[in-house]
């Protein structure tokens, strides 16, 4: 098959209000056109343009040879990803919800991950697999997994995760560009949140860690759904004289040492908050490493507040799941504070 | 009647015509229609009853579901005949593996609407008892409940028992390797299982050749050395008839079969789905025409088995189904938080115990200050939030919440 950019260059546009949805959309479409290797296939990411209308429009503008409906089968989808990436194209797929990824489980796990490793560096697999994840949607059981820690635990894959419609776009071009494997993680309530943006814009590198506001009594590390709730805590906590930096991770894999580190060495206190369960969480990682690299520095045990240790529960129960700034301020209160 | 692995349904190279023995208008076939026979009219007229039924109870959910009352609904409308059918072939004792799509399913096997819509009204991931009603969890993750059925199945046989187990699959959903594998699985251990498939033509908006360059789903039985039959879906004497044979011949032994029924998802694939994007409402109209329930009701009527007063009958007990599930349906949703923690596992966990105790504690101190805030109407401007935390420095309460958790 022949790839050619038959679209206009990317060029600047106009400010607009755009959601996260839209952002990522402009983010695929102008790596398209900039770059005729890139390719894009899933469940109805065609003439649908995605469940989420993520990829709305593509279809129209790139046709059945760059934009296409795939056979019904994760697996299949990201292990035909994998040969086209052999063979120099630059697929970006999509797994329409967090828990319709598992059947890719073993392409993700055992090839995504491996394959540069495996073959001395000789292969490169440059993939992005964008993952629509996490709850507080009103969704139905399957539709509000938090699947990070699956992806985070395995060497060889770069996980990101934007909070905003900025950095979704930004981070989506890089995650495109990159020659590892990218999975990017969607937080899907997030989708529909506006900003004010002239494209192309470009945000901090995104492997970095990024503070979002400065304080001086707490570090408050999120990523993804969490960063508007750690937000909104440290908002409610000026009320009570407390003082929170708010940190927004991005990358989950790999994860910055330095910004994270450097403001926990200020606040001297940390604290990590996700939706996903608790028990060999992703904030595990962040509370054991920050641990062992600023013990000296902490006037606190790092704490970690997340969902409950249970499946993600059904609409009229997620309320009680999800971490709230009530939920997060109470946990601070059980720190000895002097 | 046998069902028989060397005389496949389809003998055309190419647009083969799927298996009936009603057509759609309503004209019992005269053509040999491989072998089956028309279902008696008493049988016929079951079936019409249930149908009509179903639908009603389709048209309310989705009505419901349009009103807010339920998170989501994935109707069935158009597809009564395969859905009643495949209920109607099993026994009692038999095995129902439904998908999202199914709930009329459910109904016709006797599961209150309230305890199906569970579920999709947000209350629990599913809400009716599965063991009562031998109906495994309505699955979404497209495709797992056929190997679920099939090893059911197997070990019904394992055990000499006459249980058979029937999955119900989307046409999409067979692209999944979890399809082939249960097909593979079934036609391998020999197991009592019939595979079902409902081709409605799209897996929400991908039309089913961008699923599959064969001819038919019921082709691919053949590689895995099964029966497979290509029947009009819309046609429930034909599903009916195929789907009873092939249910009777897993219990005596003669292994499982897969059958497609032609169909059409009328509906949109959900209530967040917009299906002018992929099809147009001409597309919609032409399997409108095709309607499963006209036709029964045509053929029905012609032989003098439906009269004006049977009719009367169906239609209220269809209306008087509608108005107890509105009636449910508007009551309000009871659900305790602290479920959340109690089946997780078989053996208690103190970790769990904690993370309830957590919880209970921390409604405990919402419904307080509720109770606070109601008393003193002055401070009822506060936000609830604000006065929870008068200074996190001191919150003392948190004694009682588990650290594990926070
Ligand atoms: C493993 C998996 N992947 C993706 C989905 C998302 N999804 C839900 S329904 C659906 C379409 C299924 O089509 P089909 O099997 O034809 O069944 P229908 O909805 O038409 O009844 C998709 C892609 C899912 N539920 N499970
Ligand atoms: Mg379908």
């Amino acid at each position: 098959m022949t790839l050619q950019s038959m679209a206009p260059p990317v060029g600047a546009r106009p400010p607009a209000a755009l959601t996260m949805a839209a952002a990522l959309n402009a983010a695929i479409q102008d790596s398209m056109r900039d770059d005729p290797t890139v390719v894009l296939f899933g469940e109805d990411v065609g003439p649908l343009g995605g469940v989420f209308r993520v990829t709305d429009g593509l279809y129209a503008e790139f046709g059945e040879t760059r934009v296409s409906d795939s056979p019904l089968a994760e697996s299949g989808i990201v292990g035909t990803a994998i040969g086209m990436a052999i063979y120099g194209l630059r697929p970006v797929v999509e797994m329409q919800f967090d828990a319709f990824s598992y059947p890719a489980f073993e392409q993700i796990v055992s090839h995504l991950a491996k394959m540069r490793n495996r073959t001395r560096g000789r292969i490169s697999l440059p993939i992005v697999i964008r993952i629509p994840y996490a709850g507080d949607i009103g969704g139905v059981e399957h539709h509000s997994d938090s699947s990070e820690a699956y992806w985070t635990a395995t060497p060889g894959l770069t996980v990101v995760s934007p909070s905003n419609p900025a950095d979704a776009y930004s981070m989506l071009r890089e995650a495109i560009a990159s020659d590892d494997p990218v999975i990017f993680m969607e937080p899907k309530s997030r989708y529909w949140m506006k900003a004010e943006l002239a494209l192309p814009v470009q945000t901090a590198p995104m492997n970095t860690a990024v503070v979002l506001r400065e304080g001086t009594d707490v570090t408050l590390i999120a990523y993804g759904p969490t960063v508007k709730t750690a937000l909104a805590t440290a908002e409610l906590a000026t009320a009570e004289g407390l003082s929170i930096e708010v940190i927004d991770l991005r990358s989950l894999s790999p994860f910055d040492d330095a910004t994270v580190g450097a403001s926990l060495r200020k606040t001297s206190r940390a604290a990590v908050v996700h939706e996903a369960a608790q028990f060999g969480g992703y904030g595990a990682e962040v509370a054991a490493r920050l641990t062992e690299r600023n013990f000296f520095h902490l006037a606190a045990p790092i704490l970690r507040i997340t969902g409950f240790d249970i499946p993600y529960p059904s609409p009229k129960l997620e309320e009680y799941f999800l971490p709230t700034p009530d939920r997060i301020l109470a946990a601070l209160g059980t720190w000895e504070w002097s | 009647m046998s069902l028989n692995v060397e005389t496949p349904i389809v003998s055309t190279a190419s647009a083969p015509q799927p298996l009936r023995l009603i057509d759609d208008t309503g004209h019992a076939v005269t053509d040999d229609a491989g072998g089956f026979t028309l279902p008696d009219a008493d049988t016929l007229l079951g079936l019409y009853r249930q149908m009509v039924v179903a639908r009603r109870f389709d048209v309310q959910v989705t009505a419901l579901t349009r009103q807010g009352r339920l998170a989501t609904y994935p109707s069935a409308l158009g597809q009564e005949a395969c859905e009643i059918a495949a209920v109607a072939s099993l026994a009692p004792g038999d095995w129902l593996f439904p998908t999202y799509r199914d709930s009329i399913a459910l109904l016709t096997r006797g599961v209150k609407p309230e305890d199906i819509l569970a579920s999709f009204r947000g209350e629990w991931h599913s809400g009716y008892d599965q063991y009562e009603h031998r109906i495994a969890p309505q699955a979404t993750p497209l495709a797992t409940q056929a190997l679920h059925a099939v090893g059911l199945a197997t070990a019904s046989k394992l055990k000499r028992d006459s249980t058979v187990a029937l999955a119900l699959l989307g046409d999409g959903a067979t692209s999944e390797g979890d399809a082939h594998e249960a097909f593979n699985f079934a036609a391998v251990w020999q197991a009592p299982v019939v595979f079902v498939v409902q081709n409605n033509q799209f897996a929400i908006s991908v039309p089913l050749d961008k699923q599959m360059h064969c001819r038919t789903i019921a082709d691919k039985a053949i590689g895995y050395g099964m029966p497979g039959f290509y029947v009009d879906g819309n046609d429930v004497a034909a599903m009916y008839a195929v789907t009873s044979a092939a249910v009777e011949r897993a219990r005596t032994g003669g292994g499982p079969t897969l059958v497609e029924g032609l169909t059409y998802r009328m509906e949109a694939h959900t209530n967040s789905d917009d299906p002018s994007r992929y099809r147009t409402a001409g597309d919609v109209e032409v399997w409108r025409r095709r309607d499963p329930i006209e036709r029964l009701e045509t053929y029905l009527v012609s032989i003098g088995a439906l009269d004006d007063r049977v009719q009367a009958s169906i239609r209220e007990e269809a209306e008087d189904l509608a108005a107890a599930t509105r009636e449910c349906m508007t009551r309000p949703v009871q659900v305790d938080p602290l479920e959340l923690f109690d089946h997780v596992y078989a053996s208690p966990r103190p970790a769990l115990a904690e993370q309830r105790a957590f919880l209970s504690a921390e409604l405990a101190e919402h419904a307080a200050l509720a109770d606070q805030a109601s008393a003193t109407p002055s401070s009822s401007t506060t936000p609830p939030s604000s006065t929870t935390h008068s200074s996190s420095t001191t919150h003392s309460s948190s004694t009682t919440h588990s650290g594990a958790h926070a």
